[in-house]
């Protein structure tokens, strides 16, 4: 079996968000750049499927050269290659075209992108990608077992879960659940040395034409301070939630 | 070159958020100067869409589209929308929505714009608000292509009353055995009860609740108040409860009107996930607790002391306001 994982390098979820030149640009100023938490279980389900039944783990972001540590990590954790699309991404379509190229060029038998990144949420990427090149695909997938061409899947709805039986080839939408957060693996010294000799192919970005532009940002305006209630005065909370708040 | 949208059901009857993606999609209809038409599937009477400003539904009737499949939904709106010659596209943010929305999109060759706050700032260019980095902060983007497909926030736009005269029309669209390729097996849902993604009032719980035997009170609150019971990531990491009760940054979002927190100290990972709620409770033991600086009314101290005569207190409410 042949996996590709996609991997989005995004802000660490405790970083403080700010933006830049006029607000149109994310400041990136003493922001520490991850691997995207939904990308991150997906790799280790792939490390999974490699250790257990036999399969080839290639990794690809779609990025500029910054982006290469994070890469580099995911090699350290055990990914055999990585490929990077070298370009600034515009936007998910855009994400979505060049991987569907990476994918169509490397028979990939499943792909594992994350349901969504953390850092502009758009949570289009494996669904475009899938459509693209008529791949099944399954979204906000917490569970995945894989017997020849035929999969079992479990995905998360509203209020409970749905099994899913589908086949190979197909992309996934994945989150917390393909494996447990205790099961996510930090490099170790081995693995970084590693991952310095593994191959990392780079290739020039497919001319695409961009479906969205963000033009500015802001941020949310700044919260009041809380009402604090005595917590001997549970009737004055229900008064303010029922005549003040109006929530109940 | 009606607006088209999508109105979510389940079991025949509308979900509260069907009413707010179609008043949205008469918000840009007006601004376009055109109509509403809305693609419903199995649903037992499509009247209450005209009272949201939907002029003409599209009624889906195919045995195989009982239930929800993704591949075979895309497809069946996509149809609709050419069938209409609809160029905007309006889909909700539940997590089936957000199933279909990028199918939708790559299909029609579409920009989407998800997670959107608020009707169009302009129609040319057009350009809607959405949230970025977890509720962090606001995008505003201009969508480029022809046809467009728009997600709407959960409990932003609000549903607004306008009476239409409304046309019902069955539609039945050409599905073929390949749009079947995933199929379902099983559903485990939680029935009865409001689920975090369209409930009004969410009550959370986190670590300061020492362990999943004190959950009874938290359940206790939430029948209560009709909520849905959530909690926060070390919760659901400890196996104290489901993952799909986890919400913040890398769970569930929550986007109702009150979110209770009960013994959750406020990481900004929670905060993020939450934030999009319009009324936020705290209750915490610890004075400096992060949530406190998030929340709108607080209150220090001991849940277990707390939220007993909080549940007294709301009964009482509930008899004399019933």
């Amino acid at each position: 079996m042949k996996i590709l994982v996609c991997i989005s390098n995004v802000p660490d979820t405790t970083s403080k968000i700010n933006f830049t030149d006029g607000n149109t640009k994310f400041d990136t100023n003493g922001v520490q750049f991850v691997i995207n938490p939904n990308d991150e279980f997906g790799l280790t389900r792939a490390m999974w499927f490699k250790e257990k039944q036999g399969a080839t783990v290639h990794v690809v972001n779609v990025g500029t050269s910054t982006t290469e540590t994070t890469i580099r990590k995911a090699l350290a954790i055990g990914a055999d290659e990585a490929i990077r699309v070298n370009a600034e991404p515009t936007d998910g379509f855009y994400v979505a075209q060049q991987l569907a190229e990476v994918i169509k060029n490397g028979s990939y038998d499943l792909v594992i992108a994350g349901r969504e990144s953390l850092d502009y949420n758009g949570g289009m990427v494996p669904g475009m990608v899938a459509t693209l090149l008529d791949m099944n695909f399954v979204n906000t997938c917490t569970g995945l077992e894989i017997d020849g061409n035929t999969v079992t899947a479990t995905r998360e709805i509203d209020g409970g879960k749905e099994k899913i039986s589908t086949s190979l080839p197909l992309v996934i939408g994945g989150q917390k659940g393909l494996v447990e957060e205790s099961d996510l693996r930090i490099p170790n010294m081995r693995g970084i040395m590693m991952a310095r000799k593994k191959t990392l192919t780079v290739i020039e970005p497919i001319d695409v034409t961009t479906a969205t532009t963000d033009v500015a940002y802001d941020k949310p305006a700044t919260k009041g301070a809380v009402k604090l209630v005595d917590a001997d005065n549970i009737d004055e909370l229900i008064n303010l939630l029922h005549n003040e708040a109006k929530a109940i | 070159m009606s607006v088209l949208v999508y109105t979510e059901s389940e079991n025949g009857k509308f979900k509260k958020t069907a009413f707010e993606v179609a008043s949205y999609a008469y918000a840009v209809a007006q601004q376009l100067g055109t109509t509403v038409t809305a693609v419903s599937f199995h649903t037992d009477s499509s009247d209450t869409l005209g009272n949201y400003g939907v002029s003409k539904v599209l009624n889906i009737g195919n045995d195989n589209l009982k239930t929800f499949n993704a591949k075979a939904f895309a497809h069946a709106i996509t149809e609709a929308a050419e069938k209409e010659d609809s160029k905007v596209i309006i889909i909700g943010s539940s997590t089936d929505s957000k199933y279909l929305a990028p199918i939708i999109a790559a299909k029609l060759k579409a920009g989407y714009a998800p997670n959107v706050v608020t009707a169009p700032d302009s129609t040319s260019p057009f350009k809607v608000k959405r949230t970025v980095f977890s509720n962090k902060g606001f995008a505003y983007t201009t969508i480029n292509t022809d046809s467009k497909v728009i997600g709407v926030s959960n409990n932003s736009f609000g549903a607004i009353e306008n009476n239409t005269t409304v046309v019902a029309e069955d539609f039945s669209p050409t599905i073929a055995d390949t749009d079947f390729s995933t199929k379902s097996i099983k559903v485990d849902k939680v029935v009865g009860k409001a689920t975090i993604a369209d409930a009004d009032i969410v009550v959370s719980g986190g670590r300061g609740l020492k362990g999943p035997e004190n959950w009874g009170m938290i359940e206790e609150l939430a029948d209560i108040l009709g909520a849905a019971t959530a909690c926060s990531k070390p919760v659901s990491d400890l196996g104290w409860r489901p993952h799909s009760e986890h919400v913040g940054q890398t769970g569930k979002p929550v986007a109702s009107n009150l979110y209770i927190a009960i013994g959750i100290s406020g990481a900004i990972q929670h905060l993020a996930g939450i934030s999009a709620s319009k009324i936020k409770v705290v209750i915490n033991i610890n004075p400096e607790a992060p949530f406190f600086k998030a929340a709108d009314y607080g209150i220090v101290g001991d849940a277990f002391e707390v939220v007993p005569i909080l549940i007294e207190k709301l009964n009482e409410f509930k008899a004399q306001n019933a």
